[in-house]
């Protein structure tokens, strides 16, 4: 076990920090690129907080879509195989709802202002 | 130092000038770069634009049409009054600027955000989506013995191009799988007719006045093809920036769009638009995983890119609402 302060409170006061005490130094093209690297460690900042509740239930999710088991990354492999083969399709009960369950996680993540996720999450979740 | 080139050049072409001023480069990757400049002239300045690739850049990548069919496709526009600007000369290897051309410059905004917030485009915003019909129209019309040299591209070549794409990024993604597969089932087949294809018009690739749509750029994805691919482009949500009730680049209804189209005298498919949509949102979502990949593997590893790996989600959430929406 690590100690703390957690990666989560660390990247957060690194990216506080930038946010600000350098942007009001900072102009230009570097104010542009300042604004990516704190909008990057805000995703970072969400994604750890975020990303092992999110996998979990996405593991769940996928594990009774499939019937198998293994990690998420093999699961998404093996439900992209299925549909690219035709055995699996938006007809497949509970396929879209996963979809739009694991979709919204990550735009959560990625992009929570995105207008069109703003919208999704207003129809509740 | 570019000016020195410049000036020699446009005392080439330019009757009356003297030389340049201003010389500021606006965008560029390796092998493409975009200038302004101003050209002194006893009349007074001539605000002018040079898009070129550096000597040694000469060969263009394999979906662009290259610099000189820019050019050609740029002077066609403007002649058939499309809103463009005006080529003015056409690089020559003794001026040692490298391949490519100068071009009037048009005043205008070109930053999407700015043309959907800014007070300065609020009377131009409500006309624009049927003014957009209109230029496509234009566009789709230009005649076909004059065009240089270009690719051809079918919807199932597409289809096959883009899967092609993302299976070599090794990114195993559901929501595209199901998006190529809608796309095989629900592919047209070939148009009926076949025209130039501009292959990148959205907001953010148009000169905006207070007027409406002064110049149409980046035409370097031009192709021949089927003409609805335009109008399903230019609705992507991506390119809405936000205004996602408004279609067509966040100003306005696919209704007017086709009005606007149709009353140039051309006809709509609105389910060849809509297939083509489908089309445009994953085509963004490949490339924004190019940009992971590039990121990757580098020489670009710039955190912007980084960042627009990781929009892909964004167009994951947009083909589940054109594929799989959500009632309510």
């Amino acid at each position: 076990m690590q100690d703390e302060p957690t990666p989560i409170e660390l990247t957060k006061a690194v990216a506080d920090f930038l946010r600000n005490d350098i942007t009001p130094l900072v102009s230009g093209h570097q104010a542009f690129k300042l604004r990516v690297a704190v909008n990057i460690l805000d995703l970072v900042t969400r994604q750890l907080t975020q990303e092992e509740g999110g996998d979990a239930a996405e593991v769940e999710r996928l594990r009774a879509l499939l019937g198998m088991d293994g990690a998420v990354t093999d699961l998404n492999r093996a439900l992209a195989d299925r549909i690219a083969k035709g055995e699996v399709d938006f007809a497949t009960p509970g396929l879209a709802e996963h979809l739009w369950a694991t979709t919204m996680d990550k735009l959560a993540v990625d992009q929570p202002n995105y207008a069109s996720y703003k919208r999704e999450l207003g129809r509740g979740g | 130092m570019i000016e020195a080139e410049l000036s020699r050049s446009v005392a080439r072409w330019c009757k009356g000038a003297t030389g340049v001023t201003g010389a500021a480069k606006l965008s560029g990757g390796a092998s493409q770069e975009t200038w302004r400049f101003d050209i002194t002239h006893p009349d007074g300045p001539i605000g002018a634009i040079l898009r070129r690739s550096p000597k040694g850049y000469g060969a263009a990548p394999t979906r662009a049409a290259g610099l000189a069919a820019e050019a050609r496709l740029m002077q066609l526009a403007y002649e058939a009054g499309v809103p463009s600007p005006r080529v003015m000369h056409e690089l020559t290897p003794d001026e040692e600027l490298g391949t490519g051309f100068i071009m009037q410059r048009v005043e205008g905004e070109t930053i999407a955000r700015k043309i959907l917030r800014d007070e300065e485009f609020a009377a131009a915003r409500p006309l624009l989506a049927r003014q957009i019909g209109a230029v496509l129209a234009g566009l789709h019309r230009l005649p076909q013995d004059k065009l240089p040299e270009l690719r051809s591209r079918s919807g199932t070549q597409e289809i096959s191009e883009f899967e092609r794409d993302y299976r070599s990024l090794d990114w195993p993604k559901p929501v595209f799988e199901l998006a190529l597969r809608w796309l095989r089932d629900h592919d047209p087949g070939p148009s009926a007719e076949t025209t130039l294809v501009h292959g990148d018009f959205r907001n953010g690739n148009l000169i905006i006045g207070a007027d409406g749509v002064r110049a149409v750029l980046d035409w370097e994805l031009a192709h021949l093809g089927d003409p609805m691919e335009d109008l399903g482009w230019v609705c992507v949500n991506s390119w809405r920036f936000g205004e996602i009730d408004k279609p067509v680049g966040g100003f306005g209804s696919r209704e007017e769009l086709f009005a606007g189209y149709e009353a140039a005298g051309r006809e709509v498919d609105p389910s060849r638009v809509k297939f083509w949509e489908v089309m445009g949102t994953l085509r963004w979502g490949i490339m924004c995983g190019g940009m992971m990949q590039r990121f990757r593997e580098g020489p670009d590893h710039s955190m912007e890119r980084a960042m627009i790996g990781r929009r892909a989600s964004e167009t994951e959430i947009d083909l589940l609402r054109l594929l799989a929406p959500r009632g309510g």
